[in-house]
């Protein structure tokens, strides 16, 4: 078990900036996700933690020990650095049968034959393939596979487990059962685990603390996934955690108004006091009435769901999303159709500097 | 290995390789091709272009030029009837024993076609061959029915070896054609005629064209058939120009500069035929053709049904059995031109050559020991190119691939004329006349296959293979052996076995390089021919046969083995 403490890294390829001084440190046995588009660096970051890239700038430590230091220009090779790494494409060797591939570190570790059957019949257990050792990984389904690769990265029980989008080519129920899985292993084992990936919902579930990365590899906030979803640093982490609606805002005095428009705005108080803010908040943080008090609106597209109603709505000019539950609309009449105005409130809001444009995703 | 091998300008083992590489493939490929444009053009020191007009305009140069384009163009034209017509049959139609005939249809890719320009000289030679003596003194014909030492003959044998280039490219478009294609067609309103014409023939027409390219190519650089069958009566192609102009020569000079001017044409005519291709292919590939197979849909062939059957079995017996049966029956005769009763044949011509006679077993021991080490060399040393070319990220790869592939598209008979240049005494080693200037001009001819296959094979071996290696613990050097290696072998065996087989029965390199004692099994099977030896000839011919058609099916085996594992 291990930390991990990345101190100003830098990575340039061909003249282009990946990563600039990144520093970001992983606790002795948390889940720690890197959320972030694709494209960001995340993946170079832990690349040049796994050791298969060296930094041009900064260093790294795993436990005590300094792994790799762009100053002194030293650099552990990977296989020196004792920890697991799970591949996006699963990297599962086909020409090896689902125990050989698992023992494969303890072969390299010279562990004697009884203990490597024991340790990896014990891994083999572990994911669930029992039963399946002897077959060849071109027998397995994606999901068996990407056990494999688990197995095979926790056998030798590293120190730090390294997790590349594992889960992205694996089917949605497939995807939530490696997740719960991932995650109890984690609490079983006790192993620190750096998780990679550009899909929130995963990283949401899965971490105990995350970082949101941006498009120029730079962190924009770190913390608990309740922390980061309930107060996002800024309005690139409020959109990339879900769909954002962004209303704009406008201070005339002490009036507030609805973008350019004459319409007063109707809610919760600021804690900006700029001229120019904006309202930001998720479909289900809309609240929708007939009448009465709220921001006016009009539909413009309705979708019964199932479990709930999509609405578009044209507040004052712009699109938001909104999602109520299809017992509520059911209950309280508020099944409207195209074209029909209501009244918009919001249970929550929280409110960014300046003009944020684009919300809604029609 | 390599822990700071970014941001330092040291050599490591990448650089190392990569210059290995290109060491290997300048010295073996790009020298002799670059003595071949600078023997043509520079003469004492000077450009000189007048010169080479003056070698064109010689008759037999130019004649030669002419019969190359004509015998070349003619067999395209009659191999691309006969090998769109054949792959409609056995992909569109209800034939009978469709599977069966295509794999027939196969069979002459892998016969030598100097062997069967040799058959057909015993079946249809003026006055010898079998069978225009059976209508002369049998049926009272009264002179051959057909002349094999023709224009004619020439084009007709090299059609019955070559057609499978086009037999290849049609029928496998024609069976990944989505048949929704035509089907949509059928909707619409069209009959069968018009949407053969109108959808069908287009579509499959860049593979039509892509196939009778290389059967122009691989005719243009054609020596076997044109050298049996031509000399006689004095139809020289460029190729037969060139071994004519380095034997008779003894080394002078301006046959040399003539032979490196026509195999210059070849190379620049090889060239614009192998740019047209990309071309066409790179135009003609529609999104179209998936990589699919469907089934698709077949014509009734009813009353034409079993006529077609027949005629595609008289197409087999004739172009197969007939001449396979001819080489063994003559190869077994006591004397060349008995009939073929139970009491003139022998086994002793085989028993001869197999073990008695030294200028045989030397033929066959060298052929197989060229073969074998010329594939083992060109099977590492492709490896380790294919692995820089693949997998390194080292600056300037393009143009290792580009060397590599370079001899695939130039004609053996320049490969092996680039060699003499290079290896007969101009640069202090002299390997003429050895063994070794063979091997040379081998590796130089086969590097291309061996690349082909490697490439493709590791390719198919993802980084993260490597990378999750090196994370469970292995260093570079065991994530090799036990990851790449592995997955590679099926590669490299196969490269082995593409280049092994074509080498035992290799004739248009050798039979520029040879000397009194390094003759191949092809160099004595056309030297015994050329000296009269019919009846050994015809016996080393079989026995050619018969390991080349042992070495295909082995390969098959293996390579079925592999894919069912």
């Amino acid at each position: 078990m291990a930390n991990v403490r990345i101190e100003g890294v830098s990575k340039v390829y061909a003249g282009r900036t990946v990563l600039s001084s990144l520093s970001l440190e992983i606790q002795d046995g948390e889940c720690f996700t890197l959320l972030g588009p694709s494209g960001c660096g995340k993946t170079v970051l832990m690349r040049l933690i796994a050791g298969f890239e060296t930094p041009d700038g900064g260093s790294i430590s795993i436990g005590d020990q300094v792994v790799a230091s762009a100053a002194s220009a030293q650099a552990l090779p990977p296989e020196q650095r004792a920890l697991g790494m799970v591949f996006q494409d699963y990297a599962v060797w086909p020409h090896m049968s689902v125990f050989d591939n698992i023992a494969y570190p303890l072969k390299l570790a010279q562990v004697d034959p009884a203990a490597l059957r024991e340790r990896t019949m014990h891994a083999v257990a572990l994911v669930g393939l029992d039963g399946l050792e002897a077959r060849l990984p071109s027998q397995l389904s994606g999901g068996q596979q990407q056990r494999v690769a688990l197995a095979r990265a926790l056998v030798s029980e590293p120190r730090l487990l390294l997790l590349d989008e594992p889960l992205n080519n694996l089917d949605a129920n497939l995807r939530e059962e490696m997740r719960f899985e991932i995650k109890a292993l984690q609490r079983k084992l006790g192993v620190t685990i750096l998780y990679v990936t550009h899909d929130q919902e995963i990283a949401l579930a899965i971490s105990d603390r995350l970082a949101v990365m941006d498009e120029t590899g730079a962190l924009r906030q770190i913390g608990a996934p309740q922390e980061v979803y309930e107060n996002p640093a800024d309005d690139f982490v409020f959109r990339f955690l879900g769909i954002a609606n962004f209303l704009p805002v406008r201070r005339d005095g002490a009036a507030l108004y609805i973008g350019g428009s004459a319409a007063p705005w109707v809610g919760p108080e600021p804690d900006k006091h700029g001229a120019r803010i904006t309202a930001g908040f998720r479909p289900s943080d809309v609240l929708l009435a007939r009448g009465g008090e709220g921001l006016p609106g009009i539909i413009v597209r309705a979708s019964f769901l199932g479990a709930q109603v999509d609405y578009l709505i044209d507040i004052a000019g712009t699109l938001i999303r909104a999602a109520l539950p299809s017992h509520e609309c059911l209950a309280r009449d508020l099944l409207f159709v195209e074209g029909e105005s209501c009244r918009v409130s919001l249970a929550t809001v929280q409110w960014f500097d300046g003009d944020i444009v684009s919300g809604a995703r029609a | 290995m390599n822990t700071a091998k970014s941001g330092t300008p040291r050599i490591g083992t990448p650089e190392i390789l990569f210059g290995l590489s290109v060491g290997v493939l300048v010295i073996v490929v790009a020298v002799p091709m670059l003595l071949i444009f600078f023997n043509a053009f520079w003469v004492d020191g000077h450009f000189n272009l007048v010169d080479v007009l003056k070698v064109l305009r010689q008759r037999e140069t130019y004649k030669a030029l002419l019969n190359s384009l004509v015998l070349s163009a003619g067999v395209t034209v009659t191999g691309t009837i006969v090998g769109t017509f054949f792959a409609w049959l056995v992909t569109r139609t209800d034939l009978p024993f469709k599977k069966t005939m295509k794999l027939l249809f196969l069979v002459p890719f892998m016969l030598p076609a100097f062997i069967g320009a040799l058959a057909w000289k015993m079946l249809l030679s003026p006055r010898a061959g079998y069978i225009n003596r059976f209508f002369i003194d049998v049926l009272g014909f009264d002179g051959p029915i057909f002349d094999i030492y023709t224009y004619a003959g020439i084009i007709l044998v090299e059609t019955m070896y070559l057609f499978p280039f086009v037999f290849i490219q049609v029928s496998g478009a024609l069976e990944r054609m989505d048949p929704t294609l035509e089907e949509s067609a059928r909707i619409s309103g069209a009959d069968l005629m018009t949407i053969t014409r109108r959808i069908t023939i287009p579509l499959v027409m860049p593979s039509i064209l892509s196939g009778s390219l290389l059967i122009m190519l691989y005719s243009m650089a054609h020596f076997g058939t044109v050298a049996v069958l031509g000399i006689e009566t004095g139809i020289y192609n460029i190729p037969t120009l060139i071994y004519e102009k380095i034997h008779q020569s003894a080394g002078s000079f301006d046959s040399i500069r003539a032979a490196t001017v026509l195999a210059t044409v070849l190379v620049l005519a090889a060239a614009l035929i192998l740019w047209l291709q990309n071309r066409i292919l790179r135009k003609g590939r529609y999104q179209i053709i998936a990589g699919k197979s469907f089934r698709p849909t077949e014509l009734k062939l009813r009353a034409w049904r079993v006529p077609l059957f027949l005629f595609c079995l008289a197409y087999i017996v004739f172009a197969i059995v007939l001449p396979t049966v001819t080489i063994f029956l003559v190869g077994g005769l006591k004397t060349y031109g008995l009939p073929f009763t139970a009491a003139n044949l022998t086994l002793a011509n085989y028993r001869h050559i197999l073990f008695e006679w030294d200028l045989t077993r030397d033929a066959i021991w060298n052929s197989i020991s060229l073969g074998l080490s010329a594939a083992l060399i060109t099977m590492f040393a492709g490896v380790i190119i294919s692995y820089v070319i693949v997998k390194m990220k080292v600056r300037g790869r393009g143009l290792l691939e580009f060397l590599g592939m370079l001899p695939f598209s130039v004609p053996g008979s320049v490969i092996a004329l680039g060699v003499i240049l290079a290896w007969s005494g101009k640069f202090g080693i002299n390997l003429y006349n050895t063994v070794w200037i063979i091997l040379l001009a081998y590796i130089a001819r086969y590097m291309a296959f061996s690349l082909k296959a490697n490439s493709a094979a590791l390719e198919q071996v993802h980084d993260s293979l490597v990378e999750a290696a090196r994370a469970s613990g292995a260093t570079m050097g065991q994530a090799l052996k036990d990851i790449v290696i592995p997955l590679v072998r099926p590669g490299m065996v196969a490269a082995f076995f593409l280049i092994f087989l074509p080498a035992l029965r290799e004739l248009t390199v050798s039979v520029l390089l040879y000397g009194p004692t390094t003759r191949t099994i092809g160099v004595a099977i056309y030297t015994l021919n050329e000296d009269g030896e019919t009846v050994y000839s015809a016996a080393l011919a079989g026995i050619a046969l018969i390991t080349i058609v042992l070495g295909e099916v082995l390969i098959k085996r293996l390579v079925a083995g592999k894919s069912k594992a």
